[in-house]
């Protein structure tokens, strides 16, 4: 006689949040142990985080960067692979963007700025098309390829703004000014159209972008043809082939639309705020989104709630500071860690436990 | 002497230095992958390691106990990598992943608190350094003509950790293919349900592969801490446990072969660094990220099947259910 599953709120609500708390307890102990007190350093996160206009327009510009990273990696796992180069394809993203932007200034910005948009997408996903196509007919390990790709693509974006994109006659390694017909507008200047004050953020129109993506991936999963496809090669390739999906073509298809996400997340970072592009731009976003994928459970809502949950942490980390210098902004590279470790590796080490501590309490039979 | 000749010498000494890290992360990465766990931690635990190491060496001016640091602290986390892959039956890969991340952060801001030098430990005395050896006549011998040369200027002067990664080589090739150690390690890689049949412990012999793996990892942390430079700085493995793991693809997860493509990732470091700003007649300058692109190039053309087929361990990256009835 088996139990009866626990329900969708303990599987889905609690167990991902004692996922979590296990995270910040590990967190506040590193906290303890450079001798600052880890209550302390959480009140002064949260409330440079969100305690003023100016801390939440930095959180959402910071979120909106890591819903892109994390629908990216969130999209490749529903079809079963793990895409670790969203960094990678977030720079040539940045690339895609500085190309048209800069090859096409002529144009009026309606049509400029979509294929500004299109670019940063397109050329995520063609970064990602070579480990892809590798992974669905050779059976080379996304993983690795994309770890190789993500270096090349950091090699690359060196190489062209030391040489042949690098503006003339400055020091840095960054491209010309972008035409203004380029750039997003900043959320404090579209506020300004309807005669509200908002303090200057970098918070920008792809933060709309970023929300209409997660709806968008939501609807692509769950309600569509192709969604169907992608979660059933995920959950059994060999199913899905006599289901009559061919698991190669899909595996192309699920990183590609990755891949393209992934890219997207230049339109915060490159036409949002720099208008140029500039190297190194995406600080490690790729990689958050793996800890807010998995911190989401692959599903759009909890994405947006995670990428919210890291960008107080990156805004309240860089308050937290200036406040008290022991504790360095890689305290927030320390959580992120703890975060993969818990919700991801160690997803299941609670799991059990609080099923079988609900099925005692609930009074349900306990399977054998 | 043709200068030529000078020239070559002076890029495989920087050669085998630089390779180094590389061979020891691979080995470790060997060990680890033919017991059938993935590891793409290995960057993450050389970091702690020469993290252990810079702080250990900067207290107790002696290099075999920033060693013996490097290796605890990477032991450590090639523990937790365990736990989460072999214990809870957790994604592999995330769980490395998350080794790296944690390292990165924790050096960072650790070696901050306590040095109190933007993350760097502080700059170690040489006795509190792996130095270099000269070997016996390494001086006289550089009259014989050729052989004296190269045995003055490459294979002499190097650290004690140099000399014990060459001799990891042919060890770690005896271990695995002539002890029964190492049979049962390739075995629980290829098909652990076999090994569980013949009612080895399948968790035993991952573990004890696993933390082969991070004693190895800690050396190269040391290595690059303590014997190649004089302290630890922030992001001081930048990318080498990346650039072994892709040796360790190259090597087809066999341990000479390893040796060969290590020398050959240091060999193109070395060339990367030598040629900034030289120009070549009839090519002109060589872009240096060229150079530094072909390790991760070359990978990618070896898994696309291109140069012979890459087939890594069968169990690699599957946790062992033991099936109950």
């Amino acid at each position: 006689m088996s139990a009866r599953p626990a329900p969708l709120w303990l599987t889905a609500g609690v167990v991902p949040l004692v996922n979590v708390a296990a995270a910040f307890l590990a967190a506040g102990l590193v906290i303890a142990l450079i001798g600052e007190n880890p209550l302390e350093a959480l009140q002064i996160m949260l409330r440079g985080a969100l305690g003023s206009q100016y801390g939440l327009g930095y959180t959402l510009y910071y979120t909106t960067s890591f819903i892109f990273t994390g629908l990216a990696v969130a999209v490749a796992f529903h079809a079963g692979h793990f895409n670790i180069g969203g960094e990678g394809q977030a720079l040539m993203g940045g690339l895609g963007a500085a190309l048209v932007a800069l090859s096409l200034p002529f144009l009026p910005w309606p049509i400029l700025l979509p294929l500004c948009v299109l670019g940063a997408a397109l050329a995520g996903a063609a970064w990602v098309l070579i480990p892809a196509y590798l992974q669905a007919y050779r059976g080379s390990h996304i993983v690795i390829t994309t770890i190789m790709f993500n270096f090349l693509a950091a090699t690359l974006l060196v190489y062209l703004l030391v040489g042949p994109m690098k503006m003339a006659g400055s020091m840095a390694p960054e491209t010309a000014r972008f035409v203004p017909g380029a750039t997003l507008p900043l959320m404090n200047q579209m506020a300004a159209w309807f005669g509200l004050t908002l303090t200057r953020t970098p918070l920008n129109l792809s933060f709309v972008f970023a929300i209409l993506a997660a709806i968008m991936v939501w609807v692509l999963i769950w309600r569509t043809r192709l969604g169907y496809a992608i979660r059933t090669v995920g959950a059994n390739p060999d199913a899905a082939v006599y289901a009559g999906i061919s698991p190669a073509r899909i595996t192309v298809i699920a990183l590609l639309i990755s891949g393209g996400l992934a890219g997207l997340m230049a339109t915060n970072e490159i036409l949002g705020v720099q208008g140029r592009l500039i190297n190194e731009f995406t600080a490690g976003a790729g990689f958050v989104g793996i800890a807010v994928a998995l911190m989401g459970r692959g599903h759009p809502f909890g994405i947006v709630l995670a990428a919210l949950l890291f960008g107080v942490l990156y805004q309240g980390g860089a308050e937290l500071a200036f406040d008290k210098p022991k504790i360095t902004r890689e305290m927030i590279i320390v959580i992120q860690g703890f975060v993969i470790l818990f919700a991801g590796a160690l997803e299941m080490m609670f799991a059990d436990r609080i099923a079988s501590l609900y099925q005692r309490f609930a009074g349900q039979p306990v399977s054998a | 002497m043709s200068e030529a000749f000078q020239i070559i010498l002076l890029a495989v000494d920087s050669a085998i230095r630089l390779s180094v890290p590389l061979l020891f992360a691979c080995l470790a990465g060997l060990y680890s992958e033919r017991a059938g766990v993935v590891d793409i931690g290995l960057e993450g635990k050389m970091l702690i390691g020469a993290f252990a190491a810079g702080a250990t060496a900067s207290l107790v001016p002696n290099p075999w106990m920033g060693l013996l640091a490097a290796v605890l602290a990477s032991v450590l986390f090639a523990l937790v990598h365990g736990f989460a892959s072999i214990t809870q039956r957790g994604n592999q890969i995330v769980a490395g992943v998350a080794i790296n991340v944690l390292a990165s952060g924790l050096t960072a801001i650790l070696g901050n608190a306590w040095f109190n030098q933007g993350g760097r430990t502080p700059q170690l005395p040489s006795g509190a350094r792996f130095n270099e050896i000269v070997l016996p006549f390494a001086e006289s011998a550089r009259a014989i003509p050729v052989f004296g040369a190269i045995y003055a200027e490459v294979i002499s002067g190097h650290s004690v950790l140099v000399y014990g990664a060459l001799a990891l080589v042919p060890l770690t090739w005896f271990i695995l293919y002539r002890t029964r150690w190492g049979l049962r390690l390739r075995a629980v890689g290829e098909n652990p349900a076999a090994v569980d049949t013949a009612g080895l412990s399948v968790t035993a012999l991952r573990y004890s592969a696993v933390i082969m793996a991070g004693i190895l990892c800690g050396f190269g942390g040391a290595y690059l801490a303590i014997a190649q430079s004089a302290g630890f700085i922030t992001d001081m493995t930048a990318g080498k446990g990346f650039i072994a793991l892709a040796a360790l693809i190259f090597a087809k997860w066999r341990p000479v072969p390893a040796l060969g493509a290590c020398f050959l990732f240091g060999l193109l470091d070395a060339v990367a660094l030598r040629i900034q700003g030289v120009s070549f007649p009839g090519i002109g300058q060589v872009p240096v990220q060229a150079i530094q692109a072909l390790p991760y190039l070359l990978t990618v053309v070896l898994l696309a099947g291109f140069i012979g087929k890459a087939t890594p361990p069968r169990a690699v990256g599957v946790p062992y259910l033991k099936e109950r009835s």
